[in-house]
């Protein structure tokens, strides 16, 4: 289990992250969301024993991250962001190393460095040497090196950014391929990375945790949540006649397309396809909307609606 | 903390290989054996002397480290810091006392291969005449102590900065001191204002003298322990450095 408590850290007088606390359990793949700068990485630089809190702690497993660093440093694997590797040494090289900085000796070095090499399918450029790896490649190194010694807790700082959509596609998988028992902390500004991989988001907007939750429940803040959506030749007509269904709080149009949003815990779709079939429109699409996370990120961390503008 | 052996193995020896995968091994032996030869037979007038020692070959080491130990030393820890492997050795489960010293003596038995590679002309001259070797097995000493304090000089100035050529620049000016205290015209600028054990103490400092004493083949236990310290104090100081200075 990690537990935060009140984390806090400063560089110079700039304040970074502000009071952080959560606990998290196995099984969990926390996310954490927000823009750039919000603190993110500062957080996970504490909780791998990097940087230490200005004020707070957190505890690993039991092992507290100031008092008990190097114990607790033994619980983690941690890609740190951009996935940094030793470019002048071979992938099996390094793994070697890491192995040995793992703490483990004689033949387990190599049975260790082999196994994680295989997990991540690096069986193939293990003679070659990192710098010259595509970047795919290279973030499959620094997985490989987190996992390595089969920890109880990953963190890894953005492990996806600048990869392919290929290349994002294999790593969501092995991170969820390992979430088994374990706490992965994965940090991400892609929205639809946490919907696909996290079963709890956490949003960190100027230091604080400004929402922690399941993704779907996220979802449900937005207000396109159970919206109804359409696509039709008459737009405006339709728009007067569907504006005045029970249920319906407001309509709104933009480009080709119509938006019907409900009152709160109010469902439309049935009454809207109802309308339809009765005025006989010849409607292109249709579709109930489950919310849009980007819109539920804005709104929370930017702490004010970005809808206002609308109506 | 708990530094083991084992910590700072691994970390040395990955060093070491990284050395050994790049040019910079290459390059670095063979500027320095080369120099070291350039030094003695031009500068240091080794034939035109007549005598049978090394002098002139060690004469010219403090000013060959000068420029060759902050080229070795200027990726350390600004490398690291450049690249962002900083963040990965240092959440590893080693202490910070282990990496320091780890990279430390990968960098120091690499200059003393350096060394070990000059022996030639060690047995050039005993070919030649009759030297005395007990003088000259002490001037290596010598020269190998002082070699290992301008490293540790490099290797805390390192840690400062991200920029290599930063600390390559840094690190000479501040080697050039600690060269420069021990001769005349320095410490004459201080003895006018400063009492006369600042200006001992200022003397004292010099790398040059201890050296000095050593090659002449009197490997006091004073000079010995001053080098140590000498290391001991500035790889404290890159403790402290990279404790303080971490993230940036």
């Amino acid at each position: 289990m990690i537990e935060a408590k009140a984390l806090t850290r400063y560089f110079d007088r700039l304040l970074a992250v502000d009071n952080i606390s959560f606990k998290v359990e196995p099984g969990c793949v926390l996310g954490f969301l927000g823009p750039n700068g919000a603190g993110k990485s500062t957080t996970m630089k504490m909780l791998t024993g990097f940087l230490a809190p200005s004020s707070g702690s957190a505890i690993i497993n039991g092992h507290d991250i100031v008092s008990d660093s190097l114990q607790a440093r033994r619980q983690i694997g941690y890609l740190p962001e951009g996935a940094p590797l030793y470019g002048e040494m071979t992938v099996l090289e390094f793994l070697d190393f890491i192995a040995r900085a793992r703490g483990f000796g004689g033949a387990e070095v190599r049975r260790k460095a082999l196994a994680a090499a295989d997990r991540l399918e690096l069986a193939g450029v293990l003679q070659q040497t990192i710098e010259t790896l595509s970047k795919g490649f290279k973030r499959r190194v620094g997985l490989a090196q987190a996992i390595l010694h089969d920890p109880r807790v990953l963190i890894l700082d953005e492990p996806t950014d600048g990869l392919d959509p290929n290349q994002k596609h294999h790593v969501r998988e092995l991170i969820r391929s390992m979430s088994e028992n374990r706490i992965i902390i994965v940090s991400t500004h892609i929205l639809e990375e946490v919907d696909a991989l996290c079963n709890r988001a956490m949003i960190i907007a100027r230091g604080r945790v400004v929402a922690d939750d399941t993704p779907a429940g996220l979802i449900t803040r937005s207000r396109y949540h159970n919206a109804v959506t359409l696509k039709l030749g008459d737009l405006r007509a339709a728009a007067s006649v569907l504006s005045k269904l029970p249920g319906v709080a407001r309509v709104e149009i933009s480009d080709d397309e119509l938006t019907l949003f409900p009152h709160a815990q109010k469902q439309l779709l049935s009454a809207v396809t109802a309308s339809i079939d009765k005025h006989g429109w010849a409607v292109d699409s249709i579709r109930l909307e489950e919310g849009r996370l980007d819109e539920v990120f804005r709104d929370i961390t930017r702490g004010e609606p970005a809808h206002k503008e609308a109506a | 903390m708990n530094t083991t052996i084992a910590g700072v193995r691994t970390i040395m020896q990955r060093e070491l290989r990284a050395y050994f995968s790049t040019p910079v091994a290459w390059v670095f032996i063979v500027i320095f054996t080369v120099m070291a030869a350039a030094f003695t037979f031009y500068l240091g007038g080794f034939y035109q002397r007549g005598i049978a020692d090394l002098e002139p070959f060690f004469r010219f080491h403090p000013w060959l480290y000068l420029f060759l130990v902050p080229a070795l030393s200027m990726r350390l820890w600004a490398e690291e810091r450049k690249s962002g492997t900083i963040e990965l050795l240092l959440t590893l489960p080693v202490t910070l006392v282990e990496a320091i010293v780890g990279k430390f003596l990968a960098a120091w038995l690499f200059l003393g291969l350096a060394l070990l590679l000059t022996v030639p002309i060690w047995f050039s001259v005993n070919y030649l005449g009759a030297p005395d070797n007990g003088v000259i097995l002490a001037a290596y000493i010598g020269s190998w102590l002082m070699a290992g304090a301008f490293l540790a000089i490099g290797s805390c100035i390192s840690a400062l900065t991200r920029n290599q050529v930063v600390a390559f620049i840094l690190s000479v000016v501040v080697c050039f001191g600690f060269l420069l205290s021990g001769l005349p015209i320095v410490l004459e600028a201080f003895r006018g204002w400063l009492p006369q054990v600042f200006v001992d103490g200022i003397a004292n400092l010099s790398l040059i003298s201890h050296f000095a004493d050593i090659s002449r083949g009197v490997l006091d236990l004073r000079d010995l322990v001053f080098f140590l310290l000498v290391i001991g104090f500035w790889l404290t100081a890159n403790a402290i450095v990279l404790q303080l200075r971490k993230a940036d």
